[in-house]
């Protein structure tokens, strides 16, 4: 007798199989029943399709990492091509031509390129800046809550050390002393500041998870510890961690967009969203809105999808969070 | 207070040589100390056994007396510190494992030694299918590759009675329930071929249904495997049922051992006899319930002389004074004064008529 049992939306997996468990350990009957198996990944995306706001804020990033991308391939862009003016300090937004919808600059460059070059660098700022801080602070954070005791002891109060240090201090002289400008020097600079906060949740994170059962099984089978840390501990963390991420990403893109205005980041010849930011500020009081509103508009939105991308997985990853 | 003797100073019983052949585990003098905040407790003191190639031995006793606490120290699974092995040898196919590298031991754990633990619900990880966690040791031990590891999976969950284990291997554990995930348990502790089985509290989370069901399993695979088990339960009906022979333990020590006839028929030491009067039965319909007054010794303040003295019914002149453990003649089947020649006298005529006769004693 065959039977299909197709779990519908709001059905939980979780119970959907007790029956048939039941008849099995029962030993009475041996009836085949198919059944769409959920592992957590699996449920998390179901749980995140719901939220709408942070399905709305990944498209939106997922369009502007597109932009990023593919924007300067299909509109190049060139640095020395100054059209110039016929109003100071630029032109408002027009349909005609399209290229000046978001208006211009002082050099008549039109705003909407701006942004779209911009976006390589903020993109790329935030991504590779959570790439790096978080590898950094997961390995730190698992290695001290896992080995405790003296390597604990030293990698927290290196930790302590790092949230110490005043952060818009050390990022303004790096930014100016290593980098000249170069957006590599930047990542490298946020990624090796930025990972202290997510090493405690790591270590914490940690902490309780070495004691769980499942890991001791694991030491029973005999599997190395740099194994049990990495291959069983680390997914049963990585919720937290990957909201955590997220956060650090939102984090890395204002803070570039806030040193590039004070012109300590981004080469003032190069465009990102700070730097047109900075260079719209003495046009201001004129009334040339347009200049900074776009790039400032297009930071704002990215951050926000971000955090609400955030917010989504928190919701989602949470196994408590059942609905 | 000052004991008579230390502890320390109690001669080994046998001389630190391998065992011979036929002995799979000879456990000798086994310590293993907590070094915490308040004290040092004393979890195992001095405890020896062994398990002859393919046979079953039970560990008996209450909560906290230690049965656990042997069976990592034998893993060597317990933190170092607070934990301290501080004397005794585990001898393990000709090889004192307390003295093995730890990269050495890791091949011996899982491989040659493995475990089913007391929770079957947590100690599973729940992100990996019942497949890759059974595969994992398969393949770290036995260098199978993925797929051949799959297949020896999907065999051993057959052999624990799963149906269609094919399926299975890709479920998640919280899609099993309780039983099936402790026959998974057992299916991983089989599935590199081991010469040893620690079943620790195997049935304790299970619901009575399903626990003969899995001691049946237990049972079954044993013989049809070949391994050696060794069961830690602290049910009497459990260790009656499975195994041939048993340890009675009491606060870290060894108070009784032999078969479990004899132990289970005949018990000697007042600790094992009350334990086998509290359990009800129909017999005793009616009437009330024997239990053993008191609780278990304090562990950071153990009494002076025999630490189950306090609580005995039967205690009297040398047991407040003298530990039996340490000054009774060797081989310590029964650790009590009752049984051998008690320092101050043999104890008073009101006691013998509960004592079984011994051997080669007037009685």
């Amino acid at each position: 007798m065959a039977k299909t049992i197709r779990p519908t939306e709001p059905l939980a997996v979780d119970h959907s199989h007790v029956a048939e468990i039941a008849a099995e350990e029962a030993g009475t009957q041996d009836f085949e029943v198919a059944l769409v198996s959920l592992n957590q990944w699996q449920l998390a995306w179901r749980r995140y399709r719901r939220h709408r706001l942070a399905v709305i804020g990944s498209g939106f990033l997922l369009a502007m990492i597109a932009v990023a991308i593919f924007g300067t391939i299909l509109w190049p862009y060139n640095p020395n091509d100054i059209p110039g003016v016929t109003t100071p300090g630029g032109d408002p937004p027009t349909l005609n031509p399209i290229e000046n919808l978001f208006g211009t600059d002082f050099g008549g460059r039109s705003v909407l390129q701006m942004v779209i070059v911009g976006a390589r660098i903020s993109v790329a700022v935030g991504l590779f800046t959570m790439l790096i801080a978080t590898t950094i602070g997961v390995t730190i954070g698992a290695l001290a809550g896992y080995a405790g005791g003296r390597l604990d002891g030293a990698l927290m109060r290196f930790v302590d050390l790092m949230l110490a240090i005043p952060f818009l201090f050390v990022i303004l002289v790096a930014a100016r002393f290593f980098g000249g400008g170069d957006p590599v020097t930047l990542i490298v600079i946020f990624g090796l500041l930025f990972w202290a906060g997510l090493s405690r949740l790591v270590r914490a994170l940690y902490l309780s998870l070495r004691e769980a059962e499942f890991v001791e099984a694991a030491k029973a089978v005999g599997v190395s510890d740099m194994r049990i840390t990495f291959r069983h501990i680390l997914p049963n963390a990585l919720g937290p961690i990957v909201v955590s991420a997220t956060l650090i990403m939102a984090g890395a893109i204002v803070t570039e967009a806030f040193v590039s205005f004070l012109n300590f980041g981004i080469r003032a010849t190069d465009v990102s969203w700070g730097n047109a930011l900075s260079n719209s500020k003495g046009y201001l009081l004129q009334g040339n809105w347009w200049w900074p509103f776009f790039p400032g508009m297009a930071l704002a939105l990215t951050v926000i999808a971000v955090n609400f991308i955030g917010d989504g997985l928190r919701d989602a990853l949470d196994p408590r969070s059942k609905e | 207070m000052t004991p008579l003797i230390t502890a320390t100073a109690a001669p080994l019983a046998t001389p630190d040589l391998p065992p011979p052949a036929d002995v799979l585990l000879d456990v000798r003098d086994l310590r293993t100390y907590f070094h915490v905040m308040d004290g040092t407790v004393r979890a195992v003191d001095g405890v020896s056994y062994s398990i002859k190639r393919g046979q079953t031995l039970g560990i008996v006793g209450e909560s906290g007396c230690g049965k656990s606490v042997t069976a990592l120290t034998i893993m060597r699974l317990l933190d170092i510190p607070p934990a301290e092995i501080a004397s005794g040898s585990v001898w393990f196919k000709g090889r004192n494992l307390l003295c093995l590298p730890e990269d050495q031991m890791r091949r011996v754990r899982g491989n040659e030694i493995s475990m089913i633990f007391q929770e079957p619900m947590t100690s599973l990880n729940p992100v990996y299918t019942v497949g890759d966690q059974i595969t994992e040791g398969v393949v770290l031990h036995k260098k199978l590759s993925k797929k051949a590891g799959l297949e020896k999976a999907i065999e051993s969950l057959r052999l624990v009675g799963i149906n269609n284990p094919e399926r299975r291997v890709k479920q998640y554990p919280h899609e099993l329930s309780g039983g099936m995930r402790q026959r998974v348990m057992i299916a991983m502790a089989l599935a590199c071929d081991p010469d040893l089985i620690i079943a620790d509290e195997p049935t304790t989370a299970l619901d009575v249904t399903i626990q003969a069901q899995i001691l049946e399993l237990i049972r079954k695979v044993q013989d049809e495997t070949g391994a050696a088990l060794m069961l830690i339960t602290h049910d009497l009906g459990v260790v009656a049922e499975t195994v041939q022979d048993v340890i009675v333990m009491y606060a870290g020590r060894v108070v009784e051992s032999g078969t479990v006839d004899e132990v289970l028929l005949a018990p000697k030491h007042p600790y094992t006899k009350g334990l086998l009067e509290s359990i009800p039965s129909k017999g005793k319909r009616g009437q009330r319930l024997n239990v053993i007054k008191g609780t278990v010794a304090n562990p950071f303040n153990l009494p002076a002389g025999c630490n189950f003295a306090p609580r005995c019914p039967y205690a009297f002149g040398p047991c407040s004074t003298h530990d039996p453990q340490i000054e009774a003649a060797s081989p310590p089947d029964v650790a009590c004064w009752l049984y051998t020649r008690a320092p101050g006298g043999p104890p008073p005529p009101r006691l013998r008529p509960h004592l079984a006769p011994l051997a080669g004693e007037p009685s």
